[in-house]
This record gives C-alpha cells, sequence and structure tokens, in this order.
C-alpha cells in the first residue's frame, strides 16, 4: 500500500512546528512533504491568489500552499488562536484556516490551540491522529517522542546563543520573527551580508526567552501577544552584551508596526529598521546595513 | 462622542472637553506623528488627541479592545511625550480587554469624590442613549440622500445631540428621543424611486472618516440606491458577544472559527445579504484593517457562489471623494447592465 502524503509548506508557522510536524508524522508513519524555500516564482504565484493588501508571509505561505496542492494528499495548516491568557497571536494566525480552506480545494489537516478554553498542542496533534483512525495512545507517544527530540535541538541551539554572546566580537541582535529572518527570500540575505563584514549576527529567537522571567514589562507593560513577547523579552536579556540591533519587518505587519515602533523609543543603542516588501524584495537593503555599520564603528 | 461626553460629565468634577470635529487637518497631524503601516484610526485619534491637548486638556482616556486597538494607548502615550505635552494619560484597557475593577480605580486616581452608585446610574442611561443614537442614525442614513434643503438632517441632527446632552433621566431621555424622531419624519423630503439595494457591511471605524460621514449615503442615493448598513455602536458594545455563536452556525460552510474583530460577522452578514437576493455589496474598511482583509477572500467566494456584485473601499490618507465617486458611479453602471440583461 503506498504511504500518505502530508505536505508542510515552509513558510509562517512552519519555523516554530515545522520539525514538530516531519518527526510526528514520520513516527505515524506517513510521507511527509515539505516545499522547496522561497523563491521568486512561489511568491509571485501567491501574490496573485493573496488580496493585495495581506502581508508578505501571508503571500509566501499561499504560493507554497499552491506548490504543494496537487504533489500530496493533506497539508497541516494550523490555527492559533492563544496560548493562555494575555497570551494572543497576530489576527493572521486567528484566521488562517479559514482563509486557506476557503481558497483551495484540497483536503486541509487542521488543528486549533486555544489554550484559554483547554485546546492544547497536545490535543491538537491527537485530533489530527483521530482522522487517520489512529487511537489517542498512539498519537500521544509519537507527540511526546517529536517534542523531546525538539528540546533537545533547542537547548543546544540555546547554549550556542549563550556562548556567542559572551565572545569578544562586533555583536548585532537581529529582533524579527523567524518566518521573516529564515526565509530565503526575506532575510537570508541579511545574515549572508552580516558574515562577509564579520559581525556576529545574534537571533532574537535563538536566546531562550525563559532566562527572563517578563522581561518584556520592562518596556511594554502591557503587551498581549505572545511572539512579540519572547522577542521584547531576548532583547532584554542581550541588550548589555550587543552593539547595535537591527529590526526587520516585512510590509504591512500588525504586530510590529506597534511594536518596533514602542521599543524604538525606548532604547539608548544604534538600531535600523527594515521593512521588506513584495515589490523590491531586498534591493537597497545592503546600502543601508553598510551605514549601519559605520554608525556602529563610531558610537 | 455624545454619550460619553454625557457620562464622564457627570460622573466626575473635571471640566470635559469636546473633540472637534476631525479635518484635514487633524488627519495631517496624525499621519505626521504616527508609524507607517498602522491602521488609520490610529492616526485618527493621535490627532484628535493633539488637537485637544492644544485646546487645553491634561487628561486624556482612551479605550481600546478586539484587535491591535487594545495596544494604542501605550504608544500614543509615549508618541505624545516625546512631542513635550504635559498631560496624565488614563488607560482603560488593560492587556487587550477592559476591566471594570481596573476602570474604577484609574477613574478614582482622577477624582476621589467618585462614586460607584452614581456611575452605574449614569452608564446606563448613556448606553440607552447610545441606542436611541443609532436608531436615529439608521433613520437619517436611509433618508439623507433625499433630503429637499441640503444639510437639513444634519443642522437637526446637532440639534438633537445638543439637547441630548441636558436630559435629566430615563423619561426625560425618552420624551427628548420621540420628539426628534417626530421632528425628523417631518423634514421635507424628495420622492424615493428605490429601483435597487445595497448592502453595506464592513469594519465600525470607517464611521468616523470624514469621506464615510454620510457621504456614500448622498452618492449612492443620486442613482436612486436604498441602503442596508450594518454595525454602529450599540451592536458592538452590547449584541455582539450574544450573537457570535449564531452567525458561526449560519456560515457553517464557509468559516470554522473566530476570525478576530467583525471579520466573522461581516462573512455572516454577507451570505444574508446575498441570500435576500440584494443588488450589490459595497465593503468599507481602512487600509491595512487585518482582520478584515482576512475576511475578504471569504467575502469573495460567497458573492461568486450566490453571483452578487461586491465592491471594496479602503480608506486612507490619501483617499478623496472624487475617487470615491467615480468608482461607485462605475459600480451602479455594473449593476444597471446585469439588470438590463
Amino acid at each position: 500500500m503506498e504511504k500518505i502524503k502530508i505536505g508542510i509548506p515552509r513558510a509562517l508557522y512552519y519555523y516554530y512546528y515545522g520539525k514538530l510536524y516531519q518527526i510526528f508524522f514520520e513516527k505515524l508513519g506517513f510521507e511527509v512533504v515539505v516545499s522547496p524555500k522561497t523563491n521568486k516564482q512561489i511568491l509571485d504565484r501567491g501574490s496573485f491568489l493573496a488580496e493585495s493588501e495581506m502581508c508578505l508571509p501571508m503571500k509566501i505561505l499561499l504560493g507554497h500552499i499552491d506548490f504543494l496542492k496537487d504533489k500530496c494528499d493533506y497539508i497541516v495548516v494550523p490555527r492559533i488562536d492563544n496560548f493562555g491568557l494575555d497570551e494572543q497571536t497576530c489576527t493572521n494566525f486567528l484566521a488562517l484556516y479559514d482563509i486557506v480552506h476557503n481558497l483551495f480545494s484540497i483536503p486541509i489537516l487542521h488543528y486549533n490551540i486555544d489554550e484559554m478554553h483547554h485546546e492544547g498542542e497536545l490535543e491538537g496533534f491527537i485530533h489530527m491522529g483521530k482522522h487517520f483512525y489512529i487511537d489517542m495512545i498512539t498519537s500521544m507517544q509519537a507527540y511526546e517522542e517529536a517534542k523531546e527530540e525538539m528540546e533537545v535541538e533547542n537547548k543546544k541551539r540555546h547554549r550556542l546563543m549563550r556562548d556567542l554572546l559572551l565572545k569578544d566580537q562586533r555583536k548585532i541582535l537581529i529582533v524579527s520573527h523567524p518566518y521573516n529572518l529564515e526565509d530565503s527570500l526575506i532575510g537570508k540575505d541579511i545574515l549572508k551580508y552580516l558574515q562577509k563584514q564579520n559581525i556576529l549576527a545574534i537571533k532574537s529567537y535563538d536566546i531562550d526567552p525563559n532566562l527572563v522571567y517578563r522581561g518584556h514589562t520592562k518596556i511594554s507593560p502591557g503587551l498581549y501577544w505572545h511572539f512579540s513577547k519572547k522577542e521584547l523579552d531576548s532583547l532584554v536579556y542581550a541588550y548589555p552584551n550587543i552593539d547595535g540591533i537591527v529590526f526587520l519587518s516585512s510590509f504591512p505587519c500588525a504586530l510590529d508596526s506597534l511594536v518596533y515602533e514602542l521599543t524604538m523609543r525606548k532604547i539608548h543603542k544604534p538600531y535600523l529598521h527594515l521593512i521588506i516588501d513584495d515589490i523590491n524584495a531586498t534591493a537597497g537593503i545592503e546600502t543601508r546595513l553598510e551605514s549601519f555599520l559605520d554608525i556602529l564603528v563610531q558610537y | 462622542m455624545v454619550p460619553v461626553y454625557y457620562l464622564l460629565s457627570h460622573i466626575l468634577k473635571e471640566e470635559i472637553i469636546m473633540p472637534p470635529m476631525i479635518t484635514q487637518k487633524t488627519l495631517e497631524l496624525g499621519v505626521k506623528h504616527s508609524p507607517e503601516f498602522v491602521c488609520m484610526p490610529f492616526k485618527f485619534t493621535l490627532g484628535t488627541f493633539i488637537e485637544c491637548l492644544e485646546k487645553g486638556a491634561n487628561i486624556l482616556v482612551q479605550a481600546g479592545g478586539g484587535c491591535r486597538y487594545g495596544y494604542y494607548a501605550e504608544l500614543q502615550e509615549e508618541i505624545l511625550k516625546e512631542l513635550g505635552y504635559d498631560f496624565t494619560y488614563i488607560n482603560l484597557v488593560s492587556k487587550g480587554k477592559m476591566d471594570i475593577k481596573e476602570i474604577r480605580e484609574q477613574l478614582k486616581k482622577i477624582d476621589i469624590t467618585f462614586s460607584t452608585k452614581k456611575s452605574i446610574y449614569y452608564v446606563f442611561i448613556s448606553s440607552k442613549m447610545i441606542k436611541y443614537m443609532d436608531k436615529i442614525d439608521f433613520y437619517i442614513r436611509e433618508n439623507i440622500g433625499f433630503e429637499e434643503k441640503k444639510g437639513s438632517f444634519l443642522s437637526l441632527k446637532g440639534e438633537m445631540l445638543k439637547a441630548f446632552t441636558k436630559a435629566k433621566s430615563f423619561f426625560h431621555l425618552f420624551y427628548l428621543y420621540q420628539k426628534y424622531k417626530y421632528k425628523f419624519r417631518k423634514l421635507p423630503k424628495k420622492k424615493k424611486n428605490k429601483k435597487y439595494k445595497v448592502g453595506i457591511i464592513g469594519e465600525l471605524y470607517t464611521l468616523m472618516e470624514p469621506f464615510a460621514n454620510y457621504h456614500i449615503e448622498y452618492e449612492l442615493a443620486k442613482y436612486g440606491i436604498a441602503i442596508l448598513r450594518y454595525t454602529n455602536v450599540h451592536y458592538l458594545l452590547f449584541e455582539k458577544k450574544n450573537k457570535i455563536k449564531k452567525y458561526l452556525k449560519k456560515t457553517k460552510d464557509y468559516i470554522s472559527y473566530k476570525m478576530g474583530a467583525d471579520a466573522a460577522d461581516n462573512v455572516a452578514r454577507c451570505k444574508y445579504l446575498c441570500m435576500k437576493k440584494y443588488d450589490g455589496i459595497i465593503h468599507m474598511k481602512s487600509s491595512f484593517c487585518t482582520p478584515e482583509i482576512g475576511a475578504m477572500p471569504i467575502l469573495n467566494k460567497i458573492c461568486k457562489e450566490y453571483d452578487v456584485p461586491i465592491i471594496y473601499f479602503s480608506f486612507d490618507a490619501a483617499t478623496s471623494e472624487v475617487g470615491i465617486k467615480t468608482r461607485i458611479e462605475a459600480f451602479y453602471d455594473m449593476i444597471e447592465m446585469r439588470k438590463n440583461k
């Protein structure tokens, strides 16, 4: 019997849960298809499908799903509401499943994270297993093993970043969502350029957010977005050890427009705010980074 | 605006300044000092705050909730402080939600003589006032296009609002409401020629836009189009919580979860309008309103299935009345062509 193919688009939530899905479904005996790195063709396809005012990562996601739609049997699209009280997410994550469900006619594997109403990640994965008549205990075991593997990897990453922070070299903290910085079209060029200039780039999501308990309250006490909170936590932790900060956001991002603006007004180190849209993706960014590095040398 | 003024002036001792009408100058002030791609309500409120501060206000109050509206207050306070104004900022929202206990404590900070019993009474009166105002607003929107003397509706509305601020009790308010309802009915109107009917859905805060201020009603009435308009303040404050489950049930085929702010409600309304065989749907929002953008693909799909035309208006700082005029004209032509087929 041929294995059922499950597609995971390499965009948005992939950078939070991608590995987890991959290990989970492989343990249950499915074949996992991950879409390739973002290229111009995928972005064009996504822009064609999306509304013109949607944000860039959303357009990229739709492009990836369009790429996957005839290469697999199911596509994983979660709906993430909140991670508890005062831990909400962007409204795009809230509407994600409904948007994809209405735009494409492929079967979608979905689950709902709404911890305020007791719907956690584990329940979501069991729900996904039930779709294939897999019993609760088997999928629970697979989830737990996958989670353990992820945790080991995360710890390794966090430890590496902690050592890097203590190195005697010029360091820049890049505050950004992983789906912006890790994407090959949006953020990869920046990392490459910084490496060429022999400057350590520290990614905000690589720092363990549990190191600073409620660090974000120093900058913004009323913040209620889960992912933004984590970024500010890491910013507060790394602040004494870095020389400059780069804020990277994609064009009409709802959260970044407010949170980064507030943060920029409260910090006293040189910073650069880069906004990337789908028209001229990364043109001109090198010049801006170059002049920012010149400022850093003189500071 | 009037109910809030009424409420605050009765429960607090301080003098309350009525914010001036939103003009082009307000918008320019707001755009100048706010971040680039934040939604329009942020720019409007910031602009009005600056104008109020220049008038001499020293306590500002901001409410909010739902989408990123809940986070406005923190950034606005920071921006205004950087501009060098001296004021106390009362933030009624904490972490994106309005908490009654917190509000009470905040209000006690301003005025020590604040009494809870008295304020509860006035909260009920002002909530009733909102309901009456919405009812009259509904009537105005239906008929303003057909008025005989231009501006007669607006001037009577201003008169009514002034009278409402002097209401003493429930009965007095009810009397005033009946009186002005009768006056509105008596205003001279042209004969209606209702050829087509169109529904207006969208985000509530576009109501604040100077362009949306009855401008669309005027334009549509020229072509003999009757309007059904949904969102009003009373719905947002009191009815939304009870109705959302009902809406989700009705639109089971399209959406299965809440989508933030008014998005799910709008999908349900769009389906209702399509089923009632309206001739067209107008969707209005301020630019970069994320929840509404998320609803747009779904609205498209519903309209395609029921074969009803839909047009989207996205209000921006640069939107002009002329641009909207031409688009409405084109929309009307399309409706007419479809009917004559």
